[in-house]
């Protein structure tokens, strides 16, 4: 009887010795891709558990909004997960999100679903400039047409 | 563990206190939420039909020989052909008429004329195609499934087909194999507040000036100032569409 309960105690920590590192390397494998923005950032625009599990809602809430309603700059953009999740090559230049091994092609083959954002939606940042919440980047002579609208306005 | 992990520190209670604080949501059935999206959450308060979008081109400045309106799109939405005239994305063409009696030659651009009564929207099965509520007309490409119907019933040959898979797409301009697109009057452009299209940007950089891009409805507008001291005209008029495009000296 005594002899079963060591045996016991034996198998318990066997067992733990042998899933506490099986659930690091997981946690490790879950990290965000590196060289993105993203890997230098505390957490996303929501808790990260809250993203992992509804990411897709936010974004398919948003995009009507944007599209029919012609709202911008929404806290869920996926132009903005783009230019943080997307990591960089060494020569700075942004790679797709959707390739081998990058932060949405790894999970979603992982749980094997295939999204239909990249058949549309730019899958890597505008050459290595930053954000760009309103899918629109201003050149120097689009920022004066901005000022003269502004001055217009007042 | 360094702070690269994504996968620590949410505790229950903040898990719980940022699902209803962060989200908004209401959950109303199990899988049903229910998201009210804050006003902070809106960088921008969307289409208003305070406005109304349009455009005047003025046939005599439009300069023969000249492509820089065609140009300055396909590099502003990342349009790229294929060598196949007649597949290739088109959201803006020159078009020269010909009066067979007199000789006399209108050289114009054609594009989406941003219809008041779009033939477009009242064809579409899903709904895919729509107009803003600033008048612009555009292709929702998450609805669109590639009928063509618009094709057909647009009167003014705005509309093309992606018939190629892309990739590299624009950010301003997502578009993929499939869907029916055409002009957005430079929608991305107007909601960040430039009130400048592209074409008509190239156009007066070429120096001939032949593109207005306003707000119909602002009386105190360039392009509502120039529409009323000078006679314009819609093409295909008898349609009785209301297009938002209009054109001078034609």
């Amino acid at each position: 009887m005594r002899s079963s309960l060591i045996i016991n105690r034996y198998l318990i920590f066997l067992l733990a010795g042998f899933f506490i590192p099986a659930m690091q390397a997981f946690g490790e494998s879950a990290y965000v891709t590196e060289n993105s923005k993203a890997a230098y950032m505390d957490s996303c625009v929501a808790p990260t558990e809250l993203m992992r599990r509804n990411h897709m809602d936010y974004l398919q809430h948003g995009r009507d909004d944007t599209v029919r309603d012609g709202v911008r700059g929404l806290k869920y953009s996926l132009s903005e997960c783009i230019d943080c999740h997307a990591s960089t090559d060494a020569s700075g230049m942004g790679v797709s999100v959707a390739s081998e091994g990058e932060f949405c092609q790894a999970c979603h083959v992982y749980v094997a679903v295939s999204p239909a954002c990249f058949q549309c939606h730019r899958t890597k940042p505008v050459g290595n400039t930053k954000g760009n919440s309103l899918g629109y980047h201003f050149d120097e002579h689009s920022h004066a047409g901005l000022d003269r609208e502004t001055d217009h306005e007042q | 563990m360094s702070n690269k992990s994504d996968q620590q520190s949410v505790n229950r209670r903040q898990f719980i206190g940022g699902t209803v604080a962060a989200v908004g949501a209401l959950t109303i059935a199990p899988g049903v939420i229910l998201h009210a999206a804050t006003e902070d959450d809106k960088a921008s308060s969307g289409a208003s039909s305070e406005h109304r979008w349009g455009m005047v081109i003025d046939s005599n400045k439009c300069a023969e020989g000249c492509n820089a309106c065609v140009d300055a799109c396909n590099n502003e939405h990342g349009l790229e052909g294929h060598d196949r005239p007649e597949t290739d994305a088109v959201w803006i063409r020159a078009v020269k008429l010909k009066d067979k009696q007199t000789g006399h030659v209108n050289r114009l651009v054609m594009m989406c004329q941003h219809c008041e009564h779009p033939p477009c929207v009242d064809v579409c099965p899903t709904n895919a195609s729509f107009k803003r509520d600033d008048g612009i007309v555009l292709v929702d490409r998450h609805r669109c499934i590639g009928c063509r119907y618009c094709m057909m019933a647009c009167p003014y040959k705005a509309r093309s087909f992606v018939h190629e898979a892309l990739s590299d797409q624009s950010v301003n301009a997502p578009r993929g194999k499939g869907c029916v697109e055409s002009c957005t009057l430079c929608v991305h452009r107007v909601d960040a507040g430039v009130m400048q299209t592209a074409c008509q940007e190239a156009c007066e950089k070429e120096g001939h000036a032949a593109i207005i891009f306003g707000d119909l409805k602002d009386p105190n507008s360039e392009i509502s100032r120039v529409l009323k001291s000078n006679n314009s005209v819609q093409i295909r008029a008898d349609l009785e569409l209301n297009t938002g495009v209009r054109y001078l000296n034609l």
